[in-house]
């Protein structure tokens, strides 16, 4: 028995059948059409417009993305594109498959997209349609920019101001807002007489440079707000707030005088103190018993006190005589506040740096920096006794009990050319409280002098100057001085082209 | 010569019509305009009857036919029954069948000798078919479609099926029916070719929306256009080389 074998066709060849429009022979499609037929006669790009528009802010250099946010797109970007396709309307109808930048001029202020989209057409048959998409960028200014055109960007300002004589706690917040980065968000910052005003977008930023404010420094401060304009019907009202931030008017090395109450409450501590230093309290320390204490600033703004004799008062004197006093000759009594065990008490005999080889009559203090001061030895200390002085605790203190000097620091010389370090300043609108002046200058010798005021603060090395490498390089190896530890290396950003040159 | 045709604005002419080449049954509708058509095409030759099938106007889908005989679904009423019966012309038997499949016009396509049948029909329906319409009865499927009647039209000259058979499928039916078949579409891309239009030995309607390649397919596959050049060179070529020799 013979089989005839089935024919070896394989799959089954699909008849052509001829397209109802053109007739052209074609396999059957659920269209039953030829694809150029059926593309004259169906447009399923038909919904989709073929132009746009974009906005582009040109201070800002950003894209519009509705409704009202603005985004930062380069070029041929992918964000771009996203951005580009999300402005056409009728692509949810279809099927996105490709879509792609097609290079323009770019200051033409054109962009084409080339889009490929697959969409269904009668009885279910997949077309696929390419088609370019010209946006056109039109300019709209940004509200950001908007507001820094009308001049009036700013919707708080922190209005920091000092009244006193001296400007080195000033110095001092300068370099704690760079070291803390508290002045990212500012606008702008600009000096105004005794002080300086953070201008801030938002109320918010500007409570935070209060939270700073508090945290680092002695302060008080107010907040006012003026209605700018307001909406009934959605009940917004747009306020310009105003915060006025009040520093401790004291700076280090002043000479206070506090009141009977409060001198007993800490210690009963003399009345008439050296401010140490001002960090976020206020350290103080008696001359005459080196017993120290602290204020803090809601203590101090409940009864505030002034200085006696500010740093620019300071006089020059040469120690004739100096006798230390040891530790079990202090006189100490029950209930005392703490004694500061880095100073050393000393009887001095100084002599008026001025007055040398005229007037010969020396003056007998008692100082707490005993431990600096040698025979010889130039010091700088108040002229108590002919400063004149408008206070009322200081006029009902006894005369005979106060001293005729009181003696705040070793003086070292003009120590400005040998510093091998800096320091950096806030980007000011103008340099009106530049580093030109005297209480710049002091503020760096307290710096040098004070480590635990230096510890908060960047110091950056000095790339103009030599460090001292060998200890015949320096000339008074007893001076105060910044090691190399503690100094960054600025960041310098070098172009390609230099780098290439120094090679 | 075929004909466009709407019926009611609707192109399916087949669902409407069926059309043999005894006679032509049209579906009753609002205006008398569709029957015209037929009327003024076909009347010198065949009775054009105006018809319904158990109230329903989709004649064309509800009963099958040929010159032989029509059969009818049986929720055909005796009053239409009787209609058709006086009209028909007296060669024609008439029948009515149960059938679970009662869409006869669906399930089953004819010509005058043969039948293609859905696979599920009825034994008994098939017998009748062969009684009453004496054809040879195939059961088979059209592009893997059971639904013959809807996916396929015949007459005695050819046939066109579903634009998805293969060419396989193509030849296998071309060989039952014995005629020449063609895939192909009509109202602009329409499958359902046996509900687009209707046809018989020398006449075929189509919907208003076929267009001309289609019009020329049925024409050439149903061999309507006798009068083009094409057909006198075939049929005369033989005698006029003869004389010019």
């Amino acid at each position: 028995m013979e089989y005839i074998s089935p024919a070896e066709s394989g799959p089954p060849t699909v008849t052509k059948i001829l397209c109802c429009q053109c007739g052209t022979p074609i396999e059957p499609n659920p269209a039953n059409m030829c694809v150029p037929c059926l593309r004259s006669e169906i447009d399923i790009t038909e919904a989709i417009p073929k132009q746009a528009t974009i906005y582009f802010c040109r201070g800002c250099e950003r894209y519009l993305q509705p409704p009202a946010e603005w985004v930062q797109a380069s070029l041929e970007s992918r964000e771009l594109l996203s951005l580009c396709l999300k402005k056409l309307r009728g692509l949810n109808r279809v099927k996105l498959v490709d879509a792609g930048f097609i290079w323009t001029e770019p200051h033409s202020r054109r962009l084409k997209v080339k889009v490929t989209v697959q969409g269904e057409v009668v009885g279910g048959a997949v077309l696929e349609q390419v088609f370019v998409v010209e946006y056109v960028v039109a300019h709209q200014m940004c509200d950001d920019c908007h507001r820094v055109e009308a001049q009036n960007f700013w919707r708080a300002v922190v209005q920091v101001r000092q009244k006193a004589v001296n400007k080195k706690t000033f110095y001092y917040l300068e370099q704690l807002i760079l070291k803390h980065k508290a002045h990212d968000n500012t606008l702008g910052i600009k000096p105004i007489h005794e002080g300086l005003d953070f201008f801030y977008a938002t109320e918010t930023h500007a409570r935070k440079m209060i939270d700073f404010l508090n945290t680092v420094l002695p302060i008080r401060y107010q907040l006012s707000k003026r209605l700018l304009s307001h909406d009934v019907h959605s009940n917004i009202y747009n306020y310009k707030f105003t915060m006025s931030v009040e520093i401790v008017p004291i700076s280090k090395d002043s000479l206070v005088c506090l009141s009977k109450k409060m001198a007993g409450q800490m210690g009963a501590i003399g009345q008439l103190c050296v401010v140490q230093r001002v960090t976020n309290s206020i350290h103080l320390i008696d001359p005459t018993t080196a017993q120290i204490a602290e204020v803090t600033g809601t203590h101090y703004w409940r009864d505030p006190f002034t200085a006696v004799c500010d740093p620019k008062q300071l006089v020059e004197y040469i120690v004739m005589d100096i006798d230390l006093i040891e530790g079990k000759d202090r006189n100490v009594f029950p209930g005392q506040g703490q004694l500061s065990h880095k100073h050393a008490m000393a009887d001095v005999w100084v002599v008026r740096a001025s007055d040398i080889g005229s007037d010969d009559a020396m003056l007998h203090t008692r100082t707490h920096i005993g431990h600096l001061l040698k025979v010889g030895d130039s010091a700088l200390g108040y002229n108590v006794q002919d400063c004149n002085v408008n206070n009322s605790h200081f006029e009902k203190l006894n005369r005979d009990k106060m001293p005729d000097v009181v003696l705040v620091k070793k003086h070292y010389g003009d120590r400005a050319k040998k510093r091998a370090w800096k320091l950096k300043h806030l980007p000011r609108d103008d340099t009106s409280i530049g580093s030109a002046n005297k209480d710049y200058a002091a503020f760096l010798n307290d710096l040098e002098e004070d480590p635990v005021y230096r510890q908060n603060v960047n110091i950056y090395r000095d790339p103009t100057k030599q460090i001292p490498v060998d200890a015949d390089d320096v000339d008074d190896p007893f001076a105060p001085r910044v090691t190399l530890d503690e100094m960054l290396d600025e960041m310098h950003i070098v172009d390609d082209e230099e780098m290439a040159e120094g090679q | 010569m075929a004909t466009r045709v709407q019926f009611e604005n609707n192109n399916e002419v087949g669902v409407f019509t069926k059309l043999t080449n005894a006679y032509c049954i049209v579906a009753i509708g609002g205006s008398e305009n569709y029957y015209s058509v037929f009327e003024s095409e076909l009347a010198e030759t065949v009775p054009v009857i105006h018809a319904s099938l158990a109230g329903c106007r989709i004649i064309g889908r509800m009963c099958v036919g040929n010159r032989h005989g029509l059969l009818v679904p049986s929720s055909t009423t005796d009053t239409e029954l009787q209609h058709l019966r006086n009209s028909l012309p007296d060669s024609v038997c008439l029948q009515r069948v149960e059938e679970r499949l009662s869409a006869l016009g669906n399930v089953i396509v004819c010509n005058d000798y043969v039948a293609l049948v859905h696979p599920d029909l009825d034994r008994e329906t098939e017998e009748i078919l062969a009684d009453v319409l004496k054809v040879e009865v195939f059961r088979q499927t059209v592009a893997s479609n059971g639904l013959v009647g809807s996916y396929a039209i015949l007459s005695n000259q050819g046939g066109l099926v579903h634009p998805h058979t293969s060419t396989q499928d193509l030849d296998e039916l071309s060989s039952l029916l014995q005629v020449p078949l063609v895939a192909g579409t009509v109202n602009r891309g329409s499958e359902v070719v046996g509900a687009g239009m209707v046809v018989n030995d020398w006449a075929a309607f189509c919907g208003m929306d076929t267009t001309s390649t289609e019009i020329s397919v049925v024409e050439s596959v149903f061999k309507l256009n006798d009068a083009t050049p094409a057909a006198i060179a075939t049929t005369m070529r033989a005698s006029l080389i003869d004389s010019m020799a």
